[in-house]
């Protein structure tokens, strides 16, 4: 039984509509990507996802229940637990300060304060600083810790390559390769295709609003996947 | 002497200035709101404290014991059922609606109590004075308020600096759609900001209406020292609030000294100067003046 | 393909209609005096201050964005100005009633230094603290009649009814100019510009529109209407004193106006003038009643009905008597698209 199962979701970003019928499954323990150029909606897909967004039509299914409409804070409750899309790290609040927010809602599950900081040790050497003091690949690690914190059941990854340097994002794709053998369930959205197919079990593919392509990795040609991703 | 024993007063009011200020940068943190009925729910504490030793025969100090619960409760409702609603909607709907407030809260005392002033009478321990050599004295009262205000801004850093409450005021305050996406329920969070706003600020008022006569009109002169203390200490930092109180303070009490009629005035204008000359404040953490 | 036109369309047929009413309404107030009415004419001129004091605080509020709760420092700043020209200086009263506007005007110009440094809800707040200096200054001034205020006796050589006439007209000219004025500035370039700046500041700074400087042309002019009706309030009452003339009262009931009028459209202020006025009339007894009310309405119209009495009505029939928006009227295969 898949763990995440959506079927023909819509949703809008103000009056702009952003994505027209999208169906998906994630089953536990695996990891999916979704890729896609610019636009495609795909942060909009995994906002909604969070609770972030309204679901305009469409449903959306977690563990059985259906979750379509529930507020951002109540989703985390369920083990939804989204990696947002440029880190969004608290200025005001220190490094370990960001990671403890992270587990606001004190679900409990493997991940602690202790585990996380064995996972990053520079997040450990830097608890006290402010979490807008670090350099990008760090405040993205921090960011990953935050949303451990909260033990999901499902972890949401918002573009992590972002801004970031190609070796910083081969560690921490290496970090959520790890992650995921330890078990965890992880719906990974990213623009390097190349990285996150490292990664996935399988992947969709975004284009406009629309899946334009699924597969396992293995089965799917460069071709294809350019075409899906760019448009033929 | 007289000067001495004018600075030193306005050290302890500066103290209940500063509680009347924590109330109204509290709430504006978390959630950009202004409360402008803010000096008036302080008055409508004091008024219920009136009617708590009426009825109930209870020490005014006893009836903050019954009025502070109260507000707290008004607080969070009052956030929950109405301001709450009007969050996303900018800044003109907060603003009228507080002053709304700020009109009905007025007249309905008004209605109720009618013009008297009033005054919280706690027994003697407000006249009770305590010698410090030199001719100088202090009221006993007046230091247990700066004391007490000392006190309650000390519990408030606490609160915010090493809770997980704390910690949600700050990330709201900094990000409400990510702290949303952490699991923090915004609207709870903003009633209960509301509520400890409201509680801090009944304390304030309860005090105030046993060191001076109010009227049901004597709202909005706290909102407007509560304002100009925050703005001179500096947003975002609470024991700069506490300097900002002092040095309010101190400026209407020896302005008093140089003219009566000159004590308040004296106030608006050394904010006036701050303003003019650091516009974000002594001790600004933020460099944002809104 | 058949050839499209486009046309800007900037009147409606209820404009047309409102113009024809209004030219009606405003020869009957001309007629009012030969009635002999004098009770009536004071109210006229109340009204009209309501309802300018209202149009002023709309283009602040409403089209700028400025939400200050201290317009009643240009209101009494006039009023003194008033009182000053006419007494102290030897300027005809009636004359004195525009410059009067010019010296809120010049004051508004140094209050905008201090309080053009806030934003949003700390700006209300400090229009008011600034409001309270003035009150506090003026009540601290003897020649200005300290906390008793002071009486206009340049009038006094007047008969009654002249003064009363000249009052009178004073009245409607200002009303007349203040709607006309609102209404032409926001039709035009600068008012375009005014409502861009109410819907997104960074915006509008990208299309060219200077902020700070069209946010304080507004201010000067809301600070000069409002000081101008100060004027006239006084120059009514005859009677001035700090406390009332810098009373937060007079902010409050714009606001009540503005809020169940309609807020950002030039109709509300006027429908608004009306029902304040109606209930006034109607509450007259009943004291701080009146004005709880008056608040409790101002709380509901803000939460439920924030766009007031005539955008409710507005809304329903597409009515605009002042309209300062442009229409485009499409004509050929697309006239469907238009409604």
């Amino acid at each position: 039984m898949s763990l995440l199962a959506v079927h023909d979701l819509s949703a809008f970003y103000g009056d702009f509509q952003a994505l027209f019928g999208i169906s998906l499954e994630v089953a536990e323990g695996e990891a999916v990507a979704v890729i896609g150029a610019n636009g495609a909606g795909k942060t909009t897909f995994l906002r909604t996802l969070a609770g972030a967004l309204p679901v305009a039509h469409g449903s959306v299914r977690f563990g059985g229940e259906s979750v379509a409409g529930r507020p951002a804070h109540a989703l985390v409750d369920q083990g939804i637990v989204l990696v947002p899309e440029g880190r969004k790290i608290f200025p005001s609040l220190s490094v370990q300060e960001n990671l403890q927010i992270g587990a606001f809602r004190r679900r409990t599950g493997p991940w602690t304060l202790e585990r996380v900081y064995r996972l990053f040790p520079i997040l450990a050497d830097r608890r006290d600083q402010l979490g807008t003091n670090l350099s990008g690949g760090e405040q993205q690690m921090l960011a990953i810790g935050r949303g451990l914190m909260a033990n999901p059941r499902l972890l949401l990854v918002d573009e992590i390559s972002l801004g970031l340097a190609p070796v910083v994002v081969k560690h921490l794709y290496e970090v959520l390769a790890g992650i995921r053998r330890e078990g965890a369930t992880l719906l990974v959205v990213e623009q390097d295709v190349s990285q996150v197919l490292t990664v996935a079990d399988r992947v969709y593919c975004f284009r406009k609003g629309t899946v334009s392509l699924a597969g396992a990795p293995a089965q799917l040609s460069r071709a294809e996947i350019s075409a899906a991703y760019f448009g033929a | 002497m007289a000067w001495l024993d004018a600075v030193v007063q306005g050290i302890l009011l500066g103290g209940l200035y500063a509680l009347f200020a924590t109330g109204l940068s509290l709430i504006f943190g978390v959630m950009r709101l202004v409360n402008l009925a803010h000096g008036d729910f302080s008055i409508l504490a004091a008024f219920l404290a009136v009617v708590a030793v009426r009825v109930l025969a209870l020490n005014p100090l006893l009836a903050l014991v019954v009025v502070v619960p109260v507000m707290a409760a008004g607080g969070y409702g009052l956030q929950r059922l109405v301001l709450n609603r009007l969050l996303g909607r900018g800044i003109l709907p907060a603003v009228l609606v507080t002053f709304g407030f700020s009109v009905i809260i007025q007249n309905g005392l008004l209605q109720i109590f009618s013009a008297d002033s009033q005054r919280l009478n706690p027994g003697g321990i407000e006249t009770a004075s305590l010698a410090l050599g030199g001719g100088l004295a202090v009221g006993w009262f007046s230091l247990l308020t700066f004391a007490l205000a000392v006190v309650l801004l000390g519990a408030l850093q606490l609160l915010i600096g090493r809770t997980a409450v704390g910690r949600a005021f700050r990330a709201t305050s900094d990000d409400g759609d990510t702290a949303e996406l952490m699991g923090i329920d915004n609207h709870r969070l903003y009633g209960f900001a509301m509520a400890l706003s409201l509680a801090i600020v009944a304390i304030a008022g309860i005090v105030l209406g046993i060191r001076t006569t109010f009227t049901f009109a004597s709202g909005p002169d706290r909102l407007l020292f509560a304002f100009e203390a925050v703005i001179i200490g500096g947003l975002g930092s609470l024991w700069g609030t506490l300097v900002g109180g002092v040095i309010l303070g101190v400026a209407q009490t020896v302005g008093a000294k140089l003219s009566p009629g000159w004590g308040i005035l004296t106030g608006h204008l050394v904010f006036l100067a701050v303003l003019l000359l650091r516009p974000a404040g002594l001790f600004a953490k933020s460099r944002r003046v809104d | 393909m058949a050839t499209r036109t486009a046309a800007v369309e900037r009147t409606t047929r209820a404009s047309r209609v409102g113009a024809v009413l209004g030219a009606l309404l405003l020869g009957g107030l001309i007629a009012l005096p030969l009635t002999g009415e004098s009770g009536l004419m004071r109210m006229v001129v109340e009204l009209i201050a309501l309802l300018v004091l209202a149009q002023m605080w709309n283009l602040l509020a409403g089209y700028a964005g400025l939400v200050s709760i201290g317009q009643q420092a240009f209101l009494g700043l006039g009023g003194y100005a008033l009182i000053v020209l006419a007494d102290d200086l030897g300027v005809n009263a009636f004359l004195a009633v525009p410059l009067a506007g010019i010296v809120a005007a010049v004051f508004a110009l140094l209050t905008a230094a201090i309080v053009f440094r806030f934003r949003g809800g700390y700006f209300a707040v400090g229009t008011w603290a600034v409001a309270e200096v003035y009150r506090l200054l003026v009540a601290n001034t003897p020649a200005l009649g300290r906390g008793t205020g002071r009486t206009l006796k340049a009038v006094f050589p007047l008969a009654r009814e002249t003064r009363e006439l000249v009052t009178y007209g004073l009245a409607l000219a200002i009303g007349v100019v203040a709607m006309a004025a609102v209404y032409f500035y926001l039709r035009s370039r600068q008012g375009v510009g005014l409502m861009a700046v109410r819907d997104s500041e960074p915006a509008s700074e990208s299309l060219g529109v200077d902020v700070y400087f069209t946010k304080l042309r507004v201010y000067l002019i809301a600070a000069f209407g409002t000081g101008v009706t100060g004027a006239l309030i006084y120059l009514n009452l005859l009677r001035i004193s700090p406390d009332a003339a810098f009373s937060i009262n007079w902010t409050a009931y714009t606001i009540f106006i503005v809020v169940i009028g309609g807020l950002g459209t030039v109709e509300g202020p006027i429908v608004g003038s009306l029902v304040f006025f109606v209930l006034r009339e109607l509450l007259a007894d009943y004291g701080a009643w009146y004005m709880i009310l008056l608040g409790v309405l101002a709380v509901v119209a803000m939460m439920r009905y924030p766009q007031g009495l005539w955008g409710l009505i507005g809304e329903r029939w597409d009515v605009h008597v002042f309209p300062v928006r442009r229409r485009v009227r499409l004509s050929g295969p697309d006239e469907a698209a238009n409604r």
